[in-house]
């Protein structure tokens, strides 16, 4: 027994707390269910905490800001320290803001730990979405996990955007009118959305406090929920691993809840928390004072949302000119926002549904434990890259003024090339990293049926020369050869007799999939090669 | 190529009652075998005792740093307080604060982190998977429990009370959206974005000190922000402004394209709404010599000799232009409102 | 009241001014002219803007190194604007910031190394003020930051810092046109452009911000220029897509750096 679960022994203060415990709550079951709990060890397992950890160093730091923010957009005459702002008619909000800064010791500090920790939370969130797709980690039993992850994103986008725009400064001010516009280019309801949002015109004297209700409450609340489900989940299933030898879709092989994953991750929240707090230190984000309060009439060079928003503020910018139409009953389609929105709902929605996609296309209903490799899904990992570039050309877009003036370019061309790529780079990714994988595929198979080149070449008594290769050991074999793989399906008629349309598509789709394909090692192909080079193969 | 197959494979976990479909999946029957986990390798800590104390040591330092740096963050509260004359005190008590707190943070989880790999066990261990289907058992159990729940309330068989209740279930929320309702104080939002505080015979005034503007004052390769006269003193100034932006420029008459344009403006001077038609942001950045307006929100840009036509970027639409005069004393007035709404397009933005 | 007109007046530049000049001829008030610059010409007898020996000296500058684009006059050519009008300020910033003598073409002048003294500028200045009255070299006491940062910062972000960002970080324009990084530009620099509108940007004449405006401005950009934030680093105040690159390059950078250190072994 390593676990406090033995509160048999008489004496000692952990033994008596656990008695304790045990008699009001239970938890030497509990322990002894989750106690000895296997996790993998791999750090591409840890992007998941880091944006846990963020969000309880948001949850902190957010707290302590609420002690001081005053979300109410009441006009006053700034009176703080703040010399260049002494004086201006600012709001109450941003007021508040500049007196955190300036007035609270730790204030600045923790403003800035809130900010990076933001900016991390959605990038580790997003990172940790990669690490899951490149892996196929979404496949069954995990795909309602992957939708759960992917709300939470969502969800991070949203409350980091309603807390962007709390300060009331001039660059979040221009934010939120850039979100009216897009408002009231809905169509039909438009503008009666915009005048409830705002409560009438714009800006109102409203949305501070109304935003500043659902970034400290209704946002991290859902969060909450939502990163709940994640882990219980995640406990249902137990983590993945990485194929390897020992490891199968029927085991998880790693190390122990107790101690050393508690130890560990434990560790690892102080060490996240212990990295935003050194960059907060030292690293300026979000200087409000430097924007002034708002004002609808003035605008800053290099007005962009935070990072996460960015891809759709590109989108906003790739737009072709002249989109915008009337029809014929006089209505107006600003098809210059909505066709942004509509790309920009569309990736998401593909990103939400992929592993229902992926799993109608092999059919396959196995449960999956054992994470690809992403050269041993290629197509998969192909989609992914292309996927992944859609969104870096976008995102790049809402930084085309930043691109033009540091790197001594056009804007116009920075623009318009980015248009261009955003079609055509997607596509070349494509075709790059399926290549680029089945390749890496070509090798593993050299590799697992010949060996590795030693460098070493010998004369044979005939007079060939060769190459001496030494042959991988039981363990590499393995790991080279332990993938799943498909062979493309074709279309079958049904009971009736007919070949209906899903099962084409589906033909189709299994053929775009897995056509181009390097299948798995054997023994027999093994046997066969050792055969052939019977001699020269294991030589030391 | 090996011999392969397809088909139905048995599930993971114990229970091999039920087999899922591998679908397209191969199924290797000669696939290379697996050797089991990699034999442990063994630690510098777990083979010598000097090693193993030495990270016993380590690990307690890092915690000591953690205490020190936490004494040093109550310290440096303390020692670097803020100073309202200097704002220096705000950078070095920011830095002190936060890198106190840093090794406060770094020691324990290095120290934690440290510990972990050094001194616990770090041979791997399996343990078996359980399919997250449950057992024929449970889930024969499952069915049995709906199945009676169903019966006991009557829940299939009683098809009234089902359907009142999908019927209350469904309306009980509306009166939550009907409360939405008065989040806002306007009945009509749309008849407030066709006007601005602009009217006949309102001065054009300085953005943001309210000096009335001559027209002589307005030479070529200037631009103007103006606001129209009264706005900072009107009710709803920030509402008002957001509408009522104007850019003002003078170009050569001889540069302008437009009758209209020409027109509308008084000896070259001209006036255009300076809230971009795409999504509202100020377009007010001027180009003297290309006479170019460029947005630097999502840069749209507009032709100011042209009638401020979109000639790059999201937007479709020119800017709409203020009709200006000059009265007795040489002033510029407006000598209206806009004649079409100004800012973002929206549903309703032609009909009338 | 005269001295006021003058300044109006004086802010006319470049060759679309000095056409606008013509144009519009002595219409507006332009007939002030001569009884104010006259009165500011006795008054100044010393200003070596004025000295006989510099203009002498500056057009034979200006004749080996200017000329070959400006024309032999000052007039103009197909490459360059004319100078006729464009007055010492005008000289004044182009030269001493490098912008001019230009090397080669493009959509904008960068600012580089002077390649005269100041002196030589001084030279120049005159010789190109003496060919038509235009906008004068400020004086000492109008670019003493001494004005009022927070009407300053307000003017700034009004009519500045759309291009030049809201601390003066700089900005794009279309076809690879740019607003310079103010974070090093002197008050000298800053009022000479606002009364010369160099390049693309519009001249910011004394009846659009008084001299009080652009000593406001001045004392405004001479604050930020001269406090560090105080939240540390500033990332060259470029706003949020510095700060995402930061995130993801550093932050994240070094949080991944310690996941591979927490899942390797220890030896």
């Amino acid at each position: 027994m390593t676990t406090a679960t033995n509160t048999q022994k008489k004496g000692g203060f952990l033994a008596g707390t656990a008695n304790y415990l045990d008699e009001r709550v239970g938890v030497a079951g509990i322990l002894k269910e989750f106690g000895r709990k296997i996790f993998p060890d791999h750090w591409s397992f840890m992007l998941g905490e880091v944006a846990l950890y963020s969000f309880v160093v948001l949850l902190i730091s957010g707290t302590f800001l609420t002690f001081f923010f005053q979300p109410a957009m009441t006009p006053v005459i700034y009176d703080g320290v703040y010399g260049p702002l002494k004086g201006a008619e600012v709001s109450v909000a941003y007021a508040s803001t500049l007196d955190i800064s300036f007035e609270v010791r730790g204030g600045l500090l923790m403003r800035q730990v809130h900010h990076w920790a933001a900016l991390l939370f959605v990038a580790a969130a997003g990172l940790h979405m990669l690490r899951v797709f490149f892996t196929g980690a979404f496949r069954k039993p995990r795909e309602i996990n992957w939708v759960v992850g992917f709300m939470l994103f969502v969800l991070g986008m949203a409350g980091g955007f309603t807390g962007y725009s709390l300060p009331d400064d001039l660059l979040s001010g221009n934010g939120l009118r850039i979100i009216d516009g897009m408002i009231k280019g809905l169509p039909v309801v438009g503008a009666y959305v915009s005048s409830l949002l705002f409560g009438g015109e714009f800006p109102g004297e409203n949305i501070v406090a109304r935003l500043y209700s659902l970034h400290i409450m209704l946002i991290p609340a859902l969060i909450l929920v939502f990163v709940a489900i994640h882990l219980f989940m995640v406990v249902i299933h137990k983590h993945t691993h990485y194929s390897g030898p020992g490891k199968k879709d029927t085991n998880v092989v790693g190390y122990p809840l107790m101690p050393v994953y508690v130890a560990k991750a434990g560790g690892f929240f102080f060490l996240v928390f212990g990295v935003i707090m050194v960059i907060a230190a030292n690293f300026t984000i979000n200087p409000v004072w430097n924007y002034g309060g708002y004002d609808p009439s003035p605008v800053s060079a290099g007005t962009q949302p935070d990072w996460y928003i960015g891809w759709l503020d590109g989108a906003l910018r790739l737009a072709p000119t002249h989109l915008e139409v009337v029809d014929w009953a006089g209505n107006t389609w600003s098809w210059n926002i909505l066709l942004p929105m509509i790309v920009g709902i569309a990736f998401l929605v593909v990103v939400a549904v992929y592993p229902f996609f992926e799993a109608w296309v092999t059919g396959d209903k196995r449960e999956h434990h054992v994470l690809d490799r992403p050269r041993n899904a290629p197509t998969r990992t192909a989609i992914g890259a292309a996927g992944v570039t859609f969104y870096a050309v976008l995102w790049a877009g809402a930084g085309t003024d930043l691109i033009a003036t540091n790197f001594a370019m056009s804007l116009n061309q920075v623009l318009t090339s980015i248009q261009i790529l955003l079609i055509v780079a997607p596509i070349v990714a494509f075709f790059i990293t399926k290549r680029a994988c089945l390749s890496l595929q070509r090798k593993d198979r050299e590799i697992a049926l010949h060996g590795h080149e030693s460098g070493r070449i010998i004369r044979l008594p005939h007079g060939e020369f060769v190459e001496v290769h030494e042959a991988v050991d039981a363990f590499e074999l393995y790991t080279l050869t332990d993938y799943k793989t498909y062979r493309p399906v074709a279309a079958t008629a049904n009971s009736k007799g007919r070949i209906t349309f899903s099962s084409r598509a589906r033909a189709a789709w299994s053929r775009f999939f897995f056509e181009d394909r390097v299948e798995p090692v054997t023994q027999t192909e093994l046997a066969a090669a050792h055969h052939d080079h019977g001699q020269v193969e294991g030589g030391h | 190529m090996s011999d392969n197959s397809n088909g139905l494979v048995p599930s993971s976990g114990e229970s091999d009652e039920y087999a899922y479909s591998a679908g397209a999946g191969l199924v290797l029957s000669d696939a290379i075998a697996d050797p089991g986990i990699e034999p442990h390798r063994v630690r510098m800590t777990d083979k010598s005792v000097k090693h193993e104390k030495a990270a016993e040591r380590q690990v307690s330092a890092m915690f000591v740093i953690s205490i020190l740096g936490s004494i040093f963050a109550i310290f440096a509260y303390f020692f670097w307080p803020l100073d309202e004359a200097n704002l220096d005190a705000v950078r070095i008590n920011t830095m002190f604060l936060g890198l106190g707190i840093t090794l406060g943070l770094f020691g324990i989880g290095f120290g934690a982190v440290h510990w972990a790999k050094t001194l616990m066990p770090d041979a791997e261990v399996s343990e078996e998977r359980h399919q997250t289907r449950g057992t024929e058992e449970n889930r024969a159990r499952a069915i049995e429990i709906i199945k009676l729940a169903d019966s006991e309330s009557g829940f299939s068989r009683r098809k009234l009370i089902r359907r009142t209740m999908y019927g209350a279930l469904a309306l009980f929320p509306l009166p939550a959206i009907v409360f939405f309702k008065d989040m806002t104080t306007e009945a009509n939002p749309v008849e407030k974005l066709r006007h601005t505080m602009w009217q006949a015979n309102k001065r054009l005034v300085q953005d943001p000190s309210g000096v009335p503007i001559k027209a002589a004052d307005v030479t070529v390769g200037s631009a103007f922000h103006v606001i129209p006269e009264g706005l900072n003193e009107a009710d709803h100034m920030l509402e008002e402004k957001s509408k009522a932006a104007v850019l003002l420029v003078r170009l050569d008459p001889a540069d302008i394209h437009s009758a209209k344009e020409a027109d509308w403006g008084y000896e070259g001077i001209v006036a255009y709404s300076k809230i971009c038609t795409h999504v509202g942001c100020p377009v007010a950045l001027y180009e003297q010599h290309t006479h170019h307006l460029l947005c630097p929100c999502h840069q749209s840009t507009f032709d100011i000799t042209n009638d401020c036509a979109v000639v790059f970027g999201p937007a479709t639409r020119a800017l709409p232009q203020l009709k200006i005069g000059i009265d007795a004393e040489g002033y510029l007035i407006a000598k209206g409102d806009f004649e079409e709404p100004v800012g973002p397009s929206f549903w309703e933005r032609k009909a009338n | 009241m005269s001295f006021l007109k003058r300044k109006a007046n004086s802010a006319r530049r470049s060759p679309f001014a000095a056409a606008i000049v013509i144009a519009l001829g002595l219409l507006l008030s332009g007939g002030g002219y001569a009884v104010a610059s006259g009165a500011v010409t006795s008054a100044n007898a010393n200003d070596p803007y004025k000295s006989a020996a510099n203009i002498a000296a500056g057009k034979k500058l200006f004749l080996a190194n200017c000329a070959s684009c400006h024309g032999q006059n000052a007039g103009g050519t197909s490459a360059a604007p004319s100078l006729i009008g464009v007055g010492a300020a005008s000289v004044d910033f182009q030269v001493s910031s490098g912008r001019m003598p230009a090397q080669g073409s493009g959509p904008q002048m960068p600012s580089k190394t002077p390649q005269f003294n100041e002196q030589q500028v001084i030279e120049l200045a005159a010789y190109v003020a003496s060919l038509a009255p235009g906008p004068e070299v400020p004086s000492d006491e109008a670019l003493a930051a001494n004005g009022n940062a927070e009407r300053g910062g307000q003017l700034f972000r009004t009519n500045c810092a759309m291009c030049h960002n809201a601390v003066g970080a700089g900005g794009a324009l279309t076809e690879g046109k740019y607003a310079p990084n103010l974070m090093a530009a002197e008050p000298k620099e800053i009022y000479e452009a606002m009364i010369t509108g160099p390049q693309n940007m519009p001249v910011f004449s004394d009846a659009n911000l008084t001299p009080t405006d652009k000593k406001d401005i001045i004392t405004y950009l001479t604050y930020v220029q001269e406090h560090k934030s105080p939240g540390g680093y500033e990332l060259a105040n470029l706003g949020p897509v510095a700060e995402g690159l930061f995130a993801w390059i550093f932050l994240l950078g070094l949080i991944i750096g310690i996941t591979i250190w927490l899942g390797a072994k220890s030896n």
